[in-house]
This record gives structure tokens, sequence and C-alpha cells, in this order.
């Protein structure tokens, strides 16, 4: 894992007291709101319904212990004594009062962390699959490559005022769970002839013109990726457009402009601006490449697990719901869910966060990481330490087992929270998890990804979930529209709306119509939820969801 | 026809602790009951334009729809429900310090 140089701690140091500067002088009235706001936008801070908002960016989804001890005791120590995991791989607290902003920064510092470009028009924290350095499908860690994108992107004088957000995301392997086609772009490392390179993919993103990105180069060489990105992020922010932003964002450019324009204009860029790269950023990868080596994976045998697995029921369904496939023979990467029934997606108490960074420390080789999907990872943990680690979770309610299941809900912060929501996102995820819970019925459903929005921004990736759900006020009224048919994976898809949306009372007895339909007329359980929509089509649910208007329609 | 003007109040966000506030005729207070009913358009514009200049206090000082009931004063809007009350995930903010304010 890579660790803070001197330049690092440096450069930290001078940001926070920065900061810490504009915090007295907004205060004293040296600065008013207007003059305010940018300066803590850029330092990750918002204003939100009922207080400040802190968002602290967990550089490309990667943590050890002391970091995220460290997230518990800010949450402790400043805020309600919990944290939320977010889609983007940060935590946001969401109690902040402003004097205590500047300690926060400081402390966050002391462990190599901060919260800078995690708002505002710049390029904010790289994103990347989150079982990164442990997959058994991974080609290479793509981890380096994020760390140097946070690098050669944090403070980049050129890229600090562009027309929108810029959000970059990577993997290693083919398999995508880091969501890389609906990102500005995505970053896919391949091989091809015994050589690692990258195709780069442009113009995804949701929002309220959600886009499936498209590959604008099928491979790019290791030493021409970060003048090649610095190419692609240079012509927009040239050409992108300023005059709205809701067409500013860089999926709006390549659709105006066409994916072939903008490969022209990349590759005249790139022409240019290569030379001036001289290798320095290659030197660079090669230091931070050395930070990531594999841990010392232990050989032992498994015999503790078989035991556990074949006598204890409530383990052997957390092994088979929560685990995934690891590179080194002998070990699994586990996932904690942070979705135990009726709790709020991607909380987490101090206390759990210990317990968490105690496990990695113990059992783990000090790694932690957080997925796009709200959930922790313990990506490198040996097969015999695994019935420690459940007993350890269940007593601090982190061993429920459903990942990838219906109650496994994305779900952004919503109208509880978010200035700019038009709707509640929480109450719906907790009201569905609790309710299939109620019906014993999501390991008979299966693979099922519901990711639910608040407003039109999709936070909650509603438009790539199996089924999506977006928060709207209608007149005054929360109202939800479904989407079916998304797909965040390799196989990316924006779901289809359903037609019109449902109330706040109407929507989770929809939602059950539409998972009574699936089970009704799915081929055999091994067909999924997904699979069964691209057979069968939008019909079958409709007349599910709007059975008045099929009946009108016979 | 323009709209009948509806009764108002001046809401915002605390400077230092950025939790909701109202104003009153006096000042600002952390609870809606307190809050300085506006029925007049051109004086609640010009209360929120000396709200808007009290910058070293609130943030983001706004006019908000309220529906009086029973001399109680209840937000028009659910989202201002929200900021009124707190989170319905967690009895935190307006819910949980009703009795501080």
């Amino acid at each position: 894992m890579y660790s803070y140089n001197e330049f690092d701690t440096a450069f930290l140091a001078e940001r926070n007291q920065q900061f810490r500067m504009q915090v007295e002088r907004r205060i004293s009235g040296e600065l008013t709101e207007d003059e305010f706001k940018p300066l803590r936008l850029m330092n990750g801070l918002y204003l939100q319904l009922h207080a400040y908002m802190l968002r602290v960016a967990i550089p490309y989804g990667t943590l050890d212990s002391a970091k995220m001890r460290k997230l518990a005791e800010i949450a402790d120590r400043w805020d309600r004594g919990y944290g939320h995991f977010t889609t983007r791989q940060n935590i946001q607290y969401n109690w902040p009062e402003l004097r205590d902003v500047p300690d926060m920064l400081e402390a966050l510092s002391e462990v190599g962390m901060h919260a800078i470009q995690t708002s505002g028009n710049t390029i904010r924290n790289v994103t990347a699959d989150h079982f990164a350095g442990a997959a058994a499908d991974e080609v290479a860690d793509p981890r380096p490559i994020a760390e140097l994108l946070r690098q050669w992107s944090t403070d980049h004088p050129e890229f600090q005022f562009m027309p929108r957000k810029f959000k970059i995301a990577i993997t290693g392997a083919e398999s995508d769970r880091a969501v890389i086609r609906a990102h500005d772009i995505g970053i896919q490392l391949i091989e091809k002839n015994g050589a690692i390179g990258y195709r780069v993919i442009v113009g995804g993103g949701l929002g309220r013109t959600p886009m499936i990105g498209k590959v604008i180069n099928d491979f790019v060489h290791e030493a021409d990726l970060l003048p090649y990105l610095e190419s692609i992020v240079s012509v927009w922010n040239q050409i992108g457009r300023r005059d709205n932003k809701y067409k500013a964002r860089i999926k709006i450019t390549v659709h105006e402009h066409g994916i072939e324009d903008i490969r022209e204009r990349v590759e005249a860029r790139f022409a240019l601006v290569k030379p001036r790269f001289e290798g320095i950023d290659q030197a660079l990868l090669a230091e931070i490449k050395d930070q990531f080596v594999d841990p010392d994976f232990k050989a032992a045998d498994t015999a503790v697990f078989d035991t556990a697995y074949a006598t204890d029921p409530i383990f052997r369904s957390w092994a088979d719901t929560n685990l995934a496939a690891h590179k080194s023979p002998g070990y699994a990467i586990v996932q904690i869910s942070l979705k135990a029934h009726g709790a709020t997606p991607g909380d987490a108490t101090s206390d759990q966060m210990r317990l968490m960074a105690d496990l990695a420390e113990r059992h783990g080789h000090n790694e932690l990481r957080i997925s796009h999907e709200q959930n922790v990872i313990l990506p490198h943990v040996h097969k015999s330490d695994l019935p420690a680690i459940h007993r350890a979770l269940k007593e601090q309610g982190l061993a429920t087992a459903n990942i990838g299941l219906i109650s496994d809900i994305i779900a952004c912060p919503g109208m509880d929270y978010c200035a700019l929501a038009t709707a509640r996102s929480i109450p719906v995820a907790q009201q569905i998890a609790t309710r299939f819970d109620d019906l014993k019925l999501e390991h008979d459903i299966g693979d099922l990804k519901i990711k639910i929005s608040g407003c039109i921004n999709a936070c909650g990736h509603h438009h790539v979930g199996h089924i999506g759900i977006l928060g709207l006020d209608r007149a005054g009224v929360e109202n939800y529209q479904i989407t079916l048919g998304g797909d965040h994976t390799e196989m990316a898809a924006l779901g289809q709306r359903t037609g019109p949306g449902f109330s706040a009372e109407e929507i989770i007895p929809a939602i059950e119509r539409l998972v009574q339909t699936y089970l009704e007329i799915r081929e055999g359980r091994e067909e999924t939820f997904l699979q069964t929509y691209r057979r069968v089509g939008m019909e079958p649910f409709k007349a599910a969801l709007y059975p008045a208007a099929a009946v009108a329609a016979e | 026809m323009p709209k009948a003007f509806t009764p108002k109040v001046v809401t915002a966000n605390h400077l230092l602790k950025g939790d909701v506030i109202y104003q009153t005729k006096s000042g600002w207070s952390r609870t809606l009951s307190d809050a300085e009913v506006l029925e007049d358009e051109a004086h609640a514009d010009l209360r929120l334009i000396e709200a808007s200049q009290q910058t070293g206090e609130v943030v983001g000082a706004y006019l908000t729809d309220i529906i009086i009931e029973n001399g109680a004063l209840n937000p028009k809007h659910f989202r201002e429900d929200f900021r009124a009350t707190g989170p319905s995930n967690y009895f935190h903010g307006k819910q949980e310090a009703g009795s501080n304010v």
C-alpha cells in the first residue's frame, strides 16, 4: 500500500493550513459565503440539509487499519459516531461543525488522508475494483496506476477549474466491478501479446443524461497512459461546454462531437503532450509499484474452515454469499455487508470500523477496501481465519449474508441529508430489505441488484441497477420511478423506465410484484432476474406493476 | 393573473453549526414555531434581503411556504418538513435537539 512521502506530507500540511486560515477568515467576516464556498468545496466541505457534510477521499477504496481507526476516531470526536461510505469509495460525515473541520482534516493527515478534490469541478477521487490486488480473475493490480493518477490529478494546475467534475475508474479484470463504462474515463488494464496496456473508455456517466462510455483507444501502452489521459482531459477542458452545466460533462462533448472527432483531437493533443513527460511519470510509477507488492501469503491447511463449513449452516450461508475467489490458494476475499436488514446502506459505526480494522490487522494483512456498492472488503484472508472473523462480525452486526442479494442495496443519502435530493432513498432501501427478510425469500431470489437515487443526479447508480429506483418530487409529493434491466458490469446497460412512478406507500408493494413475477416466470433458479428480463423483456413486469392498464389493454 | 401571496418564513443554515434556523422578529431561532410569519410580499422580500445581509451568522437564506393550522406553523413542502425535523433513519437533528433549543 502506498505510504506518503515527504512531498505528500508537506503538501497536505500546507493545504490544511491554508484551509484553516480560510475558515478563520470566513468566521471573522473577511470572506463572504460566495468567496468561501468554492474554497470549502475544494476541501470536500458541503452544506447539506441539517448540517455541514465532510466528504473524505479513500483513494481507489484502499485503507489500512490505521486509516480505518482514524475514520472511527473522527466519527466519535467530531461527528455522531458513524460514517457513511459512498458509491465513490469515499466516506461522508454528516454532522461536523465549521470550526472543527480544520482539526478533522489535520487528524486525517496524520494517516495520509484528506478531502481534497472530493468536490468541485476537478478530477475527483480515482476509484478502482474493490478486489484489486486480490481477485482471481485479475490481469494485474490497477492500484499503482490509480495512485499515479491521484498524484497527477491532485492540484493539477490545468484541471482546477474545468467545465464540470471529472470521474475516473479503473479495473484490472475483465469482470467489471468498478462500473468503468459509467465514468468520464474508464480504464481497463489488459494484456496483449505479453505486454500490459490499457483499454480507455470515455464519455460514460449517469445523472440526468445517462450514457455508456465508448472505447476511444483499445490499447494504450503503459508509458503512454498518463499523457494520453492528460490529452483527453485537456481536449475536454477546452471544448467542453461551459454555457450549460447540464451539458458540460464529457459524455455530452463526446455525444455532440462524436467519438471519432474526439479521438482525432486527443491524438493531436497527445503528440504535443507526450514529449513533455520525459519518462518522469514512469520512474514514479516504478516507485509506486514497489509499494503494492503482494503480502506474504501463508501456506496453511483449511481444516478449520472445512469443519465450520460442514457443520455450521449460518457460517456456510455467509461463506457462500459473502466470499469471493482469491488469486492465492487457501485464501478468500471477504465482503463485509454494511446492509444489515433495516440498516442504512453504507453506514458503519465507529465500533464497527474499529472491529474491521482489528480484523484486517489480525487476519487480513492489514488491508481493507471500500466497494462502490457501499460494503467493506477484507481482500486477503486465509480460509482458516474465516470462522473467527465470522464470529467477530456477528457480535457487531456485520455478518449479514446478503452480498449481491436483494437487500444489498445501493442507496444515496437522499432527502434525509442531501440538499440536492428530491425524495428520500434510505427509508425505501430499509423497507425493501426488511420486507424481503420477513418473506425469507432473498436467497431464493438470488442475484438482484437494486440501486436507489434520491434525485436525477444518480449518485445511487439507479440507471445501472437490475431494478433502479429514482425518487422525484411530483407536485410536492415523493414519487418513485422504476427502471429495469440496468447493468453496471462489462455488459453495461441502462435500465428502461417501466412507466408512471409510485408513491412512497406504493413503491414497496410494486417491487414485491416485480420480484414475484420474476419468481413465477424464471426458467429455474439458475436464471437471474437480469437474465429473465433480457429473455422476456419489459411486458410481464409492466403487467405486474400496472395491472389496471394491462386489463384495459385486453 | 399573479398568484396570491401565501404565508412564508425566512429560513437559512447557521454559519458555524450548519443547522437549520428561522428568522424571528428580533433575530434567529432553531424552532419553526418562533419564526416571524410573513404575509405581505413586499415585507417578506425586505426581510429576506435583511437576512441575506447577515453573512456572519447565516448561510443561504430563502423564503419558504408554511401552513398555519390552529395557530401552529407547519412546513408546506416535505423537504422543509425534514429540515424542521431531522433525518428519518436516525433520531438526530432537530427531533433529538428539540428539548435543547
